[in-house]
């Protein structure tokens, strides 16, 4: 038994696990490909990024992808030559293009009108009051205090 | 009464139309960007010969492209219609076998591609031989970069591309047909005539 | 038998809400009490009715009673009970009985706790939930009946989604159906009081606590959906922008801004039309969500089966029911009187920016969501819209809103001196830009955003700390309001920390792993000690045991999985976590990799702050709670002046 014990305890330093190795053949690559990954869509999932889709074609989009990046294509690149063959659809970041001009400006102008909407009423609320002259429905709970 | 208390109402009329419209469509149908581009390139090996085959073999013909592949269940709903097609009309019809090799058929880790080449031969021209052959010749991308090329998201697909290898018309899904009778037809007529 | 009952019993409470929709309203009109005193024992018999009909339900998927198509769909012998009834709301027409069941149930609810209400109030109220109760029964009955009969009988049911096997599935739809549909009791009683005209203060205090647990319960919804996304889909995300998640924060948006609104229609009689306005919003963005998720218009891992006609109906009754809501608003909000004055700065005005902020977020979430289809519908083309449209748009309304958050809560009715508050909140604002600037730098890299989220979380914090800190020096009671409400916003401080540190500080390493190997991501070390085959109820399974060190000390095992349940044919991914209070420790195994050596592919994720993110949802839902069953809204006498007002309009 005791040699047993002696043999292992030799053969120890060879048997050391190792530091898992990454999945990724190059982690620049698949850095690069994770990013611009997330921002493309899954074409055959309900609604899934490129990045975490695990479908077929999902797999041959990113193999297609990371040729690309170790081409040295910039994203801008990546991005047309999918949307050449899948429209836009693939972009979960829609182009700024005329097509796009509400999506993208939108919100924006929603609060500037907003504000102007809340600036001009709170204007012309005291007029209407002043002329009034009187607050008429005041809270029935008298103590209005600030809580 | 006061116009503006009615804007609430005017815009959420305006949203139900939109809603209703969508109804009406299809949001997992995605069409194609390639509809009046030229086909792209390609060179790869047939069923039957190692001799490769491009799309501007093509030139000057009006043809049918057809994506398919023997595991694809709705290919085998469309392939007697196409069958049925190649037997009446004029127009070739080149098979594109999209993945042939699955990763089922791979359980002991990947094969090489001069084994690949050969299963996916062996199971297509069985399959052929069996329920018909409506195809010129099909063609094999066995990893499927020409489909990606060509936009493919979904087997069965079919293109319809004209005398200057441009494609006209691409449906994704089986072929029906209505679809055959009220689109295709008409439109392989008006590109023949040119 | 039993489903024949539970289709009766259905039909049966569609003829009583037809009968509480119909009479007591019509008893308001001609000043019929008699109909009027028919709500209330309607409303409750209703309820009975419905819990008679989901009882039924349940006892044929508990009882395997693959007869009806329903059960057949969903369930499975080998099932285990517990999933075998959550089933019953898997699929689409189960959870619609569901929702009919919470509707009937708050209508029964407030049909009992509506005491002090005069009954013509109550008959209106419970009249128009009486309405929307017709329209969804009828939309079962007809399209989505789920006591249908399947012949031939199976011998075995297809099982319910693998996905779905899972507690989160227990108890996060019936939380999100409570939120949604308690939005159509402030609905109600904003239709009530546009109807009878009467809209005041006394409507605001009546309507305030049973909106805000409806908003505690849509928040515990939205919060366990996200905490269920983010351990079951197996790749640790919380949040996605999806149509369906978007679906369910618009009404918690708009319900947020109405807490606050009727806070000062509450108060000082101001913003009542704004009020009601917001009150119709957030019911009909609940409506909107309901036919976005169930008619196939867009695609979302979350759309259930659909069937176009099922599209339609949701549609004309979304249609009818706000169309209708919308035309009373035009009609009568313009006679709403303007309420108490207000100065440029006070604290009304911060709760109407407060508002608007919240309002142009929704606007622009469903602009984002309804983008692609739109321009669908007028034939332009296919685009999507994800979360990098979602990320860039929404923080930057979230900004100024947590901004303005803590001078609002300092700031006086009526008129507020800015100096005053500026001064007032010296030591928040320091506090919180010292931590901004030196946090960071103590988890990792600094970088601005980083720093702004870290700002506005503590901003909130210190604010909510000092305010209830200087509360508590001052004699006399503090009401669940107040503690409420803090609570709340300390909860919300919680969330904000919580995304900046995960967003900031996570890492994740994608490797391959055969027994022995290591990963680490500092200070911890994870090692693959085994791998074992595991046997379920209604699955196989292959279990990893991984070794978490901290340090070099074993501090933990997780046990990632695989599994294979017999009725699917996708594997599933069962993640692992070990919680701390400043951190998740995320495993995921993934498939077997090919070589001489058995290995697998592994996903490890440290994700800093994460458990921050259901802690500060819990914290928001406690202080709604609280908020809601302050005293002062369960005084059952009345005081002299209340009835007063009353006895004069309802003379009118």
């Amino acid at each position: 038994m005791k040699w047993m014990l002696l043999c292992w305890m030799l053969m120890a330093p060879w048997v050391r696990a190792a530091d898992a190795l990454p999945m990724a053949e190059d982690p620049q690559v698949e850095a690069r490909l994770v990013v611009i990954a997330e921002e493309l869509r899954c074409l055959v999932c309900q609604n899934e990024s490129l990045a975490s889709s695990n479908a077929e074609l999902a797999e041959d989009l990113r193999r297609e992808v990371r040729k690309l990046i170790r081409d040295n294509k910039s994203d801008t690149e990546i991005k047309t030559y999918l949307v050449e063959r899948y429209g836009d659809f693939v972009l979960y970041r829609p182009q700024v293009k005329p097509l796009t001009w509400p999506l993208w400006f939108g919100p924006f102008f929603m609060l500037l009108l907003a504000i102007w909407g809340l600036w001009r009423y709170l204007r012309l609320r005291k007029n209407a009051l002043a002329m009034q002259h009187a607050s008429p429905t005041d809270s029935f709970d008298t103590a209005a205090h600030k809580d | 009464m006061n116009k503006k208390f009615l804007i609430p109402l005017g815009l959420f009329a305006a949203l139900v139309v939109f809603l209703a419209l969508g109804l009406t469509r299809d949001p997992r149908e995605i069409p194609s960007p390639l509809v009046g581009k030229p086909a792209p390139e390609f060179r790869l090996p047939t069923l039957t010969s190692d001799k490769p085959f491009s799309p501007s073999d093509m030139k000057g013909k009006v043809w049918l492209f057809n994506v398919w592949a023997t595991w694809c269940v709705a290919c085998r709903e469309e392939h007697p219609l196409l069958v049925e097609f190649s037997k009446q009309s004029r127009i070739p019809v080149v098979g594109l076998s999209y993945k042939e090799v699955q990763a089922q058929d791979q359980p002991n880790g990947p094969l090489n591609d001069a084994d690949k080449l050969q299963l996916a031969r062996e199971r297509s021209l069985r399959f052929l031989q069996r329920q018909g052959d409506p195809y010129m010749l099909s063609v094999l991308d066995l990893n499927g970069s020409v489909g990606i090329d060509y936009g493919v998201y979904g087997v069965p697909e079919t293109y319809l591309i004209d005398r200057q290898g441009v494609i006209r018309y691409k449906r994704v899904g089986p072929l029906t047909p209505q679809i055959l009778q009220d689109t295709l037809l008409p439109l392989i007529q008006t590109l023949e005539a040119s | 038998m039993i489903p024949e009952l539970g289709q009766f019993s259905l039909v049966l409470a569609t003829v009583l809400s037809v009968v509480l929709g119909v009479l007591p309203l019509w008893g308001t009109l001609n000043r019929n009490t008699v109909w009027q005193s028919l709500a209330r024992p309607t409303a409750l018999l209703q309820f009975g009715l419905v819990l008679l009909s989901f009882v039924c339900l349940s006892l044929a998927f508990l009882g395997n009673d693959f007869s009806v198509k329903y059960v057949a769909e969903h369930s499975n012998r080998l099932l285990p009970k517990a999933y075998q009834f959550a089933a019953v709301w898997g699929g689409h027409e189960g959870s619609l009985l569901l929702w009919v069941l919470m509707l009937t149930g708050w209508t029964a609810a407030v049909a009992m706790f509506s005491q002090s209400l005069p009954l013509a109030m109550v008959a209106r109220v419970l009249g128009v939930l009486g309405l929307v109760s017709v329209g969804f029964m009828a939309f079962i009955l007809f399209t989505s009946n789920p006591f249908d009969r399947l012949f031939p009988i199976p011998a075995d049911g297809r099982d319910l989604n693998p996905l779905l096997q899972d507690p989160g599935l227990v108890i996060h739809p019936p939380m999100l159906y409570m939120g949604y549909v308690g939005m159509s009791v402030a609905f109600a009683f904003a239709i009530a009081a546009l109807i009878s005209g009467r809209l005041d203060a006394a409507w605001a205090r009546w309507s305030r606590p049973w909106t805000v647990i409806a908003w505690a319960f849509l928040t515990f919804g939205i919060g366990l959906g996200s905490w269920w996304a983010y351990y079951e889909l197996g790749w640790g995300g919380w949040w996605f922008w999806d149509p369906v998640e978007n679906a369910s924060l618009m009404p918690w948006l708009v319900g947020t801004a109405l807490i606050h609104s009727l806070m000062v229609t509450e108060k000082r009689g101001s913003f009542k039309a704004w009020t009601v306005l917001l009150a119709i919003a957030a019911f009909s963005l609940s409506l909107l969500g309901t036919f976005l998720v169930r008619s196939g218009v867009l695609t979302s891992v979350h759309a259930f089966a659909t069937d176009p006609a099922r599209g339609v109906f949701i549609l004309c009754f979304l249609a009818v029911v706000v169309g209708a809501s919308l035309t009373l608003f035009a009609w009568r909000a313009p006679a709403v009187t303007l309420g108490g004055s207000m100065g440029l700065i006070s604290r009304e005005s911060f709760l109407l920016l407060n508002s608007v902020l919240l309002v142009v977020a929704t606007g622009a979430v469903l602009l984002g969501t309804l983008y692609p289809l739109v321009i669908d519908a007028l034939n332009l083309g296919k685009l999507s819209v994800g979360p990098p449209y979602f990320n860039l748009v929404f923080a930057p309304l979230m900004v100024p809103l947590l901004f303005v958050l803590v001078p609002g809560t300092v700031a006086h009715w009526r008129e507020a001196r800015l100096n005053d508050m500026v001064f007032e909140l010296r030591w928040v604002g320091l506090g919180a830009l010292l931590l901004a600037i030196v946090l960071p730098f103590m988890f990792g890299k600094w970088s601005a955003g980083t720093a702004l989220g870290v700002f506005l979380g503590m901003w909130v914090a210190l604010g909510s700390l000092q305010h209830v800190v200087e509360r508590i020096r001052k004699p006399g009671r503090i009401g669940g309001s107040f503690w409420g409400m803090h609570l709340a916003h300390f909860g919300l401080a919680v969330v904000v920390l919580g995304i900046t540190g995960v967003k900031s500080y996570e890492v994740e390493r994608d490797v391959r792993m055969s027994l022995g190997d290591t990963v680490t991501i500092a200070p911890y070390t994870f090692r693959l000690a085994d791998m074992v085959d595991v046997n379920g109820p209604n699955y196989k399974a292959t279990q990893a045991h991984v070794e978490v060190l901290k340090n070099d000390r074993l501090i933990e095992v997780l046990y990632p999985e695989k599994r294979r349940y017999f009725s699917s044919a996708m594997p599933m991914t069962e993640a692992a976590i070990d919680s701390g209070l400043l951190r998740d420790l995320y495993v995921s195994l993934g498939d077997p990799i090919a070589g001489d050596i058995p290995s697998w592919s592994m996903r490890v994720y440290y994700k800093p702050f994460v458990p921050w993110l259901w802690t500060g949802v819990l914290l928001m839902v406690f202080g709604g709670v609280l908020a809601a069953l302050d005293r002062r809204y369960r005084r059952r006498s009345v005081s002299p002046l209340q009835t007063a007002g009353e006895a004069l309009s309802s003379a009118s």
